[in-house]
């Protein structure tokens, strides 16, 4: 895996191997490292399986098997900006089902997916544990609580 | 050290931070500056105080005078007028909902009068990024205590004595578990925290990692010390970035100061301690499957015998509690256990920590007694429903627990007397639901939740919620049948004594119970096709009311089917038939002349 057909010698995902470098050995370290992996490329490409599999000596399969059993793994790129908009009971009774149509009809793209330009992917979660503020929804890591559909709108467009 | 003649204690819980208290407490400091303040008033930035509802969050000791929903502009009015000239800025002070009356000091408030604050008791008042302000309020003196002056038996022996049970849920004996790995046969042992709060609507578990991290840390020593292990794993659900940042800080800290490491104290006690972060699977909550998810794994629960304290993290001896458990640790500890067990009902000893949230006056965080009502907690506490709305349930314990109505409000808050009622305590999410709520549609939700997080091993949790959540849709939808509540009581009776783990065998408890205290509500769906509350779509018609309609196209224009029609300046009507039900023109109309029933 070291080197690609271009002729360019040294690793064709440097980070990847600086990731996998750090955990060599570690027991139980298959889920950080995706997530770091996550982290650097934005989401899990199909080359890094593989070579996550070969460096861990595990199969590919159980790689693949861990990256889709947990929401928060992806294995498409995603959006620069993540919306989190919170679906938990609080929420739910406060009328998070409007703020998620919402944010919905003002991005044009239905939960789980990306916008074309790859500006905004939604993502409706469980619960963001800050009840006190329901309705809530978290865009990348600032969270905005008391929402009402009309404060959408402005709440995304700070989001370039 | 330097005294202080004022604390101004900010709050940096997620709720008020998310309202802005980085930027309020900068701009405190700029005026403390402003007014050569700095050698006399100390600005502190603390965890959660519970009460999110009324945040952003000030508090100016040694009065004791909190400041509601505090605005970066205020800054400068609470300095010059408070902190320079002694006068207290009465606009900004909490008011009682129903009084209207102004209620200056903190421990004044009925929110925090009838609270006993024990895991909560530093959370609010000390900077959690400060070790040294856990330990003046005699944090790690537990910990000394039973490196210096107990064995590890002794320590048992006390938890034991406590009546500790797990706060997680399932509310086993503390004491017994710990003996149990203990004298398990294995090395290495480990010990493990139970941070993956997943249950839609809890939150204590996050306030205490963001506001007193030390204090689960000393927890887990002190029993890694009764247990004999030397090896700890904090699993910590990535949805809290503040408290995954606060408890790494607090584990390094703890590194320098000797805390956490090898020969801790000076003596032969060693044990380290891990955080892993959790990927987003809420079956990772149930012990075998945070455990799998710890080695790496996916996260499936496997079937027990053997328990994790016989074969648990790479088939050792592991010892699995979740935050709030490890964090009343100390506590009993210090005061003993009999201290403890002085508090609460005969066999639910201590306090628990509930999250109040949903359609309530003062939702926040309450640490209450056990044994109290839940009348005391949603009325006395909570203030009662706002905006004079009538009470209809109260949903306890998450997806696993159950929803009970007013006739149960005098319920004791204990393990025994909340099951024997078909709900749980489980991790402590209260959320509580007025009129406007649909029982069928909060059925509904916890199953589409449950079924979204069933992991998928077991048939009786992949399947049978799936084909619950189909009854209920049909429910919902007004084509449901009277033989289908017969159908959703034996399939959950099914599920509930064949899944293999807690969340399939409690993932029918929000159906049993609210089958139970509401069926006429699933009756009213079925037999009159009507749907009370006003939530279930498919059973309600919106109409235009002629006599307040003034024609002024509003609705017509923003209806996306086209199915509004009438002439400029006079009444509209809506083709029910077109209507799909979005609620655009009820949202645009002006003069509230369009109305669902």
């Amino acid at each position: 895996m070291s080197g690609c057909a271009c002729g360019n010698s040294g690793p064709q995902y440097p980070e990847l191997e600086e990731i996998l470098a750090r955990y060599a050995g570690q027991r139980g370290a298959l889920i950080p490292v995706l997530q770091e992996v996550q982290a650097a490329y934005g989401y899990i490409f199909e080359d890094a399986i593989v070579r996550i599999a070969e460096a861990l000596g595990i199969p590919a399969t159980s790689v693949y098997g861990v990256a889709t059993f947990y929401a928060q793994f992806h294995l498409k790129p995603r959006g620069r900006h993540v919306v989190r908009v919170c679906q938990g009971t609080a929420c739910h009774v406060r009328g998070a089902a409007k703020i998620l149509a919402a944010v919905e009809k003002e991005l044009g793209i239905k939960p789980g997916e990306t916008t074309e330009d790859l500006r905004f992917t939604i993502e409706p979660v469980a619960c963001l544990g800050c009840c006190g503020l329901a309705p809530v929804m978290m865009v990348n890591d600032d969270t905005h609580g008391r929402l009402t559909p009309d404060k959408v709108a402005e709440i995304l467009a700070a989001y370039e | 050290m330097q005294l202080f003649r004022a604390h101004v204690l900010v709050c940096g819980g997620t709720g008020c931070t998310s309202g802005g208290s980085q930027e309020i407490r900068a701009r405190l400091e700029r005026e403390i500056q402003a007014n050569n303040l700095e050698n006399e008033v100390k600005l502190v930035i603390t965890g959660c105080h519970g009460l999110c509802e009324m945040g952003p969050l000030v508090i100016v000791y040694p009065e004791g005078t909190m400041y509601t929903h505090v605005q970066p502009d205020d800054a400068a009015e609470i300095v010059s007028e408070h902190l320079l000239k002694g006068r207290i800025v009465q606009r900004l002070l909490y008011k009682e909902p129903m009084t209207e009356e102004q209620v200056p000091h903190y421990g004044d408030l009925p929110f925090y009068k009838k609270q006993h604050r024990v895991v909560l008791s530093n959370c609010g008042y000390i900077n959690p990024e400060v070790l040294e302000e856990y330990i003046a309020r005699d944090g790690y003196a537990a910990l000394a205590k039973c490196l210096g002056e107990m064995t590890p038996e002794e320590v048992i022996e006390e938890v034991k004595k406590s009546g500790l049970r797990g706060r997680g849920g399932a509310g086993f004996p503390t004491g017994l578990k710990w003996s149990f790995c203990r004298n398990a046969p294995g090395e290495p042992k480990y010990v493990v925290c139970n941070a993956d709060e997943g249950d839609p609507g809890a939150f204590m578990d996050r306030s205490v990692l963001e506001g007193d991290p030390h204090r689960l840390i000393e927890g887990m020593l002190i029993g890694a010390y009764a247990i004999g292990a030397s090896e700890g794993y904090i699993y910590c659900r990535a949805e809290y970035p503040l408290a995954v940042k606060r408890l790494k800080l607090a584990m390094k800290q703890a590194e320098e100061a000797g805390l956490l490491g090898d020969n801790i104290l000076g003596t032969d006690f060693s044990f380290h301690l891990h955080l892993k972060e959790g990927a987003g699977a809420f079956v990772c909550g149930e012990e075998t499957a945070l455990m799998a998810s710890i080695m790496g794994e996916r996260g499936m629960p496997r079937p027990r015998p053997p328990f994790p304290a016989n074969s648990g993290l790479w088939g050792k001896p592991t010892n699995i509690n979740n935050v709030e458990t490890w964090a009343n640790i100390p506590d009993i500890i210090r005061r003993g256990g009999e201290w403890f067990a002085s508090m609460g009902t005969e066999k639910s000893k201590g306090t628990k920590v509930f999250a109040l949230t949903g359609k309530v006056q003062n939702t926040g965080l309450v640490e209450v007694p056990m044994g109290i009502t839940l009348r005391e907690i949603i009325f006395e506490i909570g203030g009662g429903v706002p905006n004079g709305k009538k009470f209809k349930a109260v949903q306890i314990g998450g997806p696993s627990g159950g929803c009970l109505p007013e006739s149960q409000l005098d319920l004791s808050v204990d393990y025994e007397s909340l099951t024997a009622a078909g709900a749980i305590v489980g991790s402590g999410g209260l959320v509580v639901m007025d009129e406007d709520t649909c029982i069928v549609d909060v059925a509904r939700f916890f199953l589409s939740f449950t079924r979204a997080e069933s992991c998928g091993k077991c048939t009786p949790c992949r399947e049978g919620i799936k084909r619950m959540l189909e009854v209920l849709d049909r429910i919902a939808n007004g084509e449901g049948k009277m033989e289908d509540l017969e159908l959703l009581e034996r399939t959950a009776l099914v599920i509930k004594n064949t899944a293999l783990c807690g969340l399939g065998q409690t993932a029918p408890n929000p159906i049993l119970s609210t089958l139970r205290y509401f069926r006429d509500e699933y009756v009213a769906h079925i037999q009159d096709k009507k749907c009370p509350a006003g939530v279930c779509t498919n059973l309600l018609t919106y109409s235009i009311q002629p006599e307040l309609c003034r024609g002024c196209t509003a609705c017509a224009k923003v209806c996306p089917v086209g199915a509004i029609s009438g002439e400029i300046k006079k009444p509209h009507v809506i083709d029910t038939e077109k209507c799909i039900k979005c609620g655009a023109c009820m949202e645009k109309c002006r003069f509230g002349a369009i109305t669902l029933g």
